[in-house]
């Protein structure tokens, strides 16, 4: 049985298997990626995310299962001209120049010669590396090959990216660069789909995630989603202890020093939560609204305590006010990364 | 059409690496520096013994034929080496990733390398086999039984190699597929000696196993080609006296092989690149 072709789809799977050997690397992945869509993968080491992408490039052949990508069954041929590549493992000739490299991947792609200056400059111009167009990729940095990578995906305008662990050999900056391309990508109209460990940059760029795990799909959820999982925390004093017993009625509540953390709490209902601790005596220092991280969401999916060096290791006020969303899971010791966003924090 | 055009790329992409990596140079250099030394050392010896009689020419055809073995040789080694990394290892390296997420077949990316690296090895094995019979031809005035068509044995023979080192890369380490190549190569040429004593002792055995050996890797069906070749004419054979069944039992003789031998070639060359095709397709990579 194949999978049937759905229009504004750029990726869909269902119950895509790969064993190697006696090893399941991928165990049944049934996912959809809508077309224009910046699409976060994510997955602890050996959650079959790279084996799951060399699948959507032909690289491999699923044991069981199906999928399309961009309307066209997995493994055609001719569908790898509007798909852009950047792999995990990028390694390219090092006898050539990066000009070299970018005018075979132009061939190699098809793309009318006439077009190929343009497209050169312009993706060695998107990347940074204008200026080392004519150094060999022999002396180039790991960040600058993974550059060199990005510019080889970009060639001839992709309608779908693929991107396997982008950033890994990039400096902040690269990161920062990065962001801007996909963001790029998304205005244009292009699927990005982002395999990525660095869980802060996949929340700041992609739309929705899949978060994987032994093969597996376990959840899929939209930023959106994620970041309205709200609370907040509060910094009170004078109240002996029974701000925990007032902030319990707003939701989950927890009292960790002076600082009371509510979970679930809406929105609305926060001037009545912090009208309640004053006319119970309390003095209000700060009121810090929090959300989940996606590293939260991530760990907690996976069955894993997130680490409390995540917690407390701040310098700004908002960061000193994380604690866990999850309040019932446990200290703040034990209990989790909820971190406060410090452009939306509001001092009482 | 398009799957021409992309063999071509990786043919094209293949003779650039050659020349920027300096294999081609490595290549002209060699070949000067040995027709040179060809010709210099047959002109001592011309200085010494001038080749003036059958005997004299018996005696260079025999030097040729020697230079010839150790040249087919190095132009085995230098298939086996320039083909055994270039599949596996640089699909392991990460360095045909990016190029077979492309709109390529991995048909093409296979027989692109092959041709490409065929172009190189074939024109040098033709240009240096003929500079080295006309270094001879020159300090000596030897020429032997049919120069015209002993380099484009060896040139054959080159292909058998790279044929079967190329597919070896598929799927085996380079270290581990050059060195099996290697010693096939030496073996199916032992088999080749063994199978020409089988022949002048009439043993059927001997002539099976090298009938066989020739089966699975004829290779030295097209040396006995080259040998043949650079071998003395009947002429100068029975001017000097030497039985022409005698000289057969020599390691370094040889004759034209039958027709049927070098369509086998072909056929071999063609199935070996399209099992390599198929070990390439179900590769993972």
């Amino acid at each position: 049985m194949t999978v049937e072709r759905i229009a504004g789809l750029a990726i869909e799977t269902r119950e895509l298997r790969k064993e190697f050997g006696r090893i399941v690397a991928l165990a049944g992945l049934t996912m959809t990626v809508p077309r224009g869509e910046v699409f976060g993968f994510l997955g602890p080491n050996g959650a079959g995310k790279t084996t799951a992408v060399k699948l959507l490039l032909g690289l491999s052949r699923p044991t069981a299962g199906d999928g399309r990508v961009l309307g066209e069954p997995l493994g055609d041929v001719p569908v790898r001209r509007l798909v852009g590549y950047l792999p995990e493992l990028f390694r390219y000739q090092t006898w050539m120049t990066a000009r070299e490299v970018l005018g075979l991947h132009c061939e190699l792609a098809r793309l009318p010669r006439a077009e190929w200056d343009q497209e050169i400059r312009a993706a060695l111009d998107l990347v940074g590396l204008a200026d080392r167009a004519d150094g060999r990729t022999q002396t180039f940095s790991k960040g600058m090959q993974q550059r060199l990578g990005l510019a080889v995906a970009l060639l001839g305008r992709p309608d779908l990216l693929i991107l396997d662990e982008p950033t890994s050999a990039l400096d902040p900056v690269g990161r920062q660069d990065v962001r801007g391309i996909i963001g790029a990508l998304r205005d244009r109209g292009a699927t990005v789909f982002l395999n990525s460990h660095l869980l802060t940059e996949v929340e700041r760029v992609c739309d929705r995630v899949a978060i994987v795990d032994r093969g597996r799909v376990v959840a899929e959820l939209t930023m959106a989603e994620l970041t309205d999982e709200r609370g907040v925390s509060v910094r009170v004093t004078g109240l002996d202890g029974v701000g925990g017993e007032v902030a319990a009625r707003y939701g989950t509540a927890r009292l960790d020093g002076e600082w009371l953390f509510v979970d679930g709490i809406a929105d609305a209902a926060v001037p009545s939560l912090v009208g309640e601790l004053v006319a119970r005596g309390g003095a209000i220092h700060a009121v810090v609204p929090t959300h989940h991280t996606l590293e939260e969401r991530f760990l907690s999916l996976l069955g894993a305590a997130p680490d409390a060096g995540d917690a407390g290791d701040a310098g700004t006020a908002a960061e000193s006010a994380t604690g866990s969303a999850n309040a019932s899971a446990g200290s703040v010791e034990s209990g989790g990364a909820a971190k406060a966003t410090p452009h939306d924090g509001a001092g009482a | 059409m398009s799957r021409a055009v992309s063999v071509l790329i990786i043919a094209r992409l293949t003779l650039r690496e050659a020349m920027r990596r300096r294999l081609l140079w490595a290549l002209v250099g060699l070949t000067v520096l040995i027709v040179a030394l060809t010709w210099w050392g047959f002109t001592r010896i011309a200085d010494v013994s001038p080749v003036t009689g059958p005997t004299e020419m018996l005696g260079v055809s025999q030097v040729l034929v020697m230079l010839a073995f150790m040249f087919s040789f190095v132009l085995a080694m230098t298939a086996v080496f320039a083909a055994s990394p270039s599949i596996g290892p640089e699909i392991e390296s990460g360095l045909l990733l990016a190029i077979l997420a492309r709109p390529i077949d991995r048909a093409e990316v296979l027989f692109g390398r092959w041709l490409g690296l065929a172009v190189v090895l074939v024109a040098y094995a033709i240009v240096a086999g003929y500079l080295e019979i006309a270094a001879v031809g020159l300090a000596t005035g030897y020429l032997p039984a049919d120069p015209a068509v002993a380099p484009l044995y060896l040139a054959g023979q080159t292909l058998v190699l790279l044929t079967l080192a190329i597919v070896f890369s598929t799927r085996i380490a380079s270290v581990a597929g050059g060195a099996i190549a290697v010693v096939a190569y030496g073996l199916a040429w032992m088999a080749g000696v063994l199978g020409g004593v089988g022949e002048a002792f009439h043993s059927d055995v001997l002539r099976a196993a090298g009938t066989i050996a020739r089966l699975i890797l004829p290779s030295d069906v097209l040396w006995r080609g080259a040998a043949g070749a650079l071998s003395p004419t009947d002429q100068v054979l029975s001017g000097s006296g030497v039985n022409a069944a005698i000289y057969r039992f020599s390691p370094f003789s040889g004759a034209a092989p039958e027709p049927y031998w070098l369509a086998w070639c072909i056929v071999w060359v063609v199935a070996v690149l399209w099992l390599g095709i198929v070990l390439l397709r179900r590769r993972e990579v």
